[in-house]
């Protein structure tokens, strides 16, 4: 029984791509309202955490869906799903690290394809379901998302113009919170149910579960309390660069650039697109900007984002056919066991040379510098605030 | 419909992601105007226009705007629970 080894090693990787998925996202639902003061930032990870709960137990109807469209099912085995989400937690930590919001169902998707290319070549990827599920909807949903929030912000700019400022700071503030709880909503719905896929699929190649079998129990509760702790974690740097570093923001727009995320994403998923959150969230708060006379949107930021959107599928696929190469070749167990502590190793180097200059729920807010970590008074002395 | 793209899903996200995603937050609006705040609205700066005042028609519109947020995102969330 050798293999259920390696499964437990894939089952806790797994879960720990779950937990990056929810500090890289925790800022798609909530950015906006800590950037305009909606709610205080260490509550709206929290309420965002416990919304990601719910949401992964509203829905249970995906079980293998986002794998089994994109590659040979029947060619996956444990090291090749191993090797695809170390490939994913890598580019997350690091997209993570840098502040730029990036999509983590594109950073594990990329992961998968680069170990199923290592293990079985170019005909175990089915190319065609990859642009047509991935690559299309992850053009246009930004570009959509950008459109809705901009006519939204136009329009509620225009409805409310005369209306004092302070009581329409105060009401918009309440319909963002309820916004982006949608959207943290929609978020535990689609991300949670990626990992129990991951999983899932991992169960069906080890013969654990039978083919076709939806997600045990104790699958879908790992995943959600994964997905929702790494939300309530925080994901500061990410969630400053949403909401400082691309617009101002104010509530009005906050309102309407999580109203056209949550519109998008889940009218996307109701027809069958799992498209990332984030590059919906990115697009409708850019949006927010376009829509509001006078405001200045930071293009060269939103363009870094562009750019890490674009190597984030051949990156982490790299990173993934990498780690196939390295687990395949050292072999068996031993193998796993050897890239699972590296893999740990890497994630905890991340985290401590995070803390060197850490962004956390205290100096989220500060003004814009042009860079992710504010320019802080030496406060050595203070013990910086978990990331 | 093609090979590639699914126009039909594509206009019904676009169309349908218009009214929910920038025409509920514009009828929010409408209700945040009709609340208003007639009382404090002279020490804003842009109170130039008239406003309707938390008045009991305001009230009642702004009643109704909130209404139709809360639940049209009570059925986005039936569609979710439902299909998924």
């Amino acid at each position: 029984m050798g293999n259920d080894f390696v499964l437990v090693l894939v089952v806790v990787t797994a879960l720990a791509f779950d937990f990056t998925n929810g500090f890289n996202d925790a800022g798609n639902a909530m950015a906006t309202s800590i950037a305009t003061r909606a709610l205080p930032p260490r509550v709206a990870v929290s309420v965002a955490g416990v919304l990601n709960l719910i949401g992964a137990f509203l829905s249970l109807s995906v079980a293998a869906t986002i794998a089994s469209g994109l590659v040979q099912t029947n060619l996956v085995t444990l090291t090749v799903v191993f090797a695809g989400l170390t490939g994913g937690i890598l580019w997350n930590l690091t997209t993570w690290f840098l502040g730029i919001p990036s999509s983590s169902s594109h950073a594990l998707i990329g992961g998968v394809i680069g170990s199923t290319l290592a293990a079985a070549g170019a005909h175990g990827v089915k190319w065609h379901g990859l642009v047509q599920k991935v690559i299309i909807p992850a053009v246009l949903s930004p570009i959509i998302a950008l459109g809705i929030a901009a006519i939204g912000t136009y329009l509620v700019y225009r409805v409310t113009r005369g209306v004092n400022r302070q009581a329409r700071t105060r009401g918009f503030r309440i319909g963002q919170i309820g916004s982006a709880s949608m959207v943290s909503l929609a978020h535990g719905t689609n991300d949670a149910q990626k990992t129990m896929g991951i999983i899932t699929l991992a169960l069906i190649s080890n013969h654990t579960l039978a083919s076709g079998a939806k997600a045990p129990f104790w699958v879908v509760l790992s995943c959600a309390l994964a997905i929702a702790l790494g939300t309530c974690a925080g994901g500061w740097r990410v969630i400053r660069t949403l909401g400082k570093g691309l617009i101002e923001i104010d509530a009005p727009q906050g309102m309407a650039a999580e109203s056209s995320s949550a519109a998008v994403i889940l009218l996307s998923s109701h027809f069958g697109y799992s498209l990332s959150t984030t590059h919906v969230a990115t697009g409708s708060i850019l949006g927010s900007g376009v829509g509001k006379a006078g405001a200045e949107v930071r293009w060269s930021v939103a363009g870094r984002m562009a750019t890490a959107w674009v190597l984030t599928l051949p990156a982490a696929g790299t990173v993934g056919a990498l780690a196939y190469f390295a687990t395949h070749g050292i072999g068996g167990s031993a193998g796993v066991l050897v890239m699972f502590v590296l893999v740990g190793a890497g994630s905890a180097a991340f985290y401590w040379r995070s803390r060197k200059n850490a962004v956390s729920a205290k100096n989220v807010n500060d003004a814009w510098g042009g860079a992710i970590v504010p320019v802080a008074p030496k406060t050595k002395t203070k013990t910086p605030v978990s990331v | 419909m093609n090979n590639w793209i699914n126009l039909s899903a594509l206009w019904r996200i676009v169309g349908i992601g218009l009214l929910a995603g920038a025409g509920l937050p514009a009828i929010f609006a409408v209700g945040v105007r009709a609340l208003g705040s007639g009382s404090d609205a002279a020490t804003d700066d842009v109170a130039g226009e008239q406003v309707i005042g938390a008045t009991r028609t305001g009230i009642a519109i702004a009643g109704l705007c909130f209404a139709v947020v809360l639940a049209a995102s009570g059925y986005g969330i039936y569609l979710i629970v439902r299909a998924g």
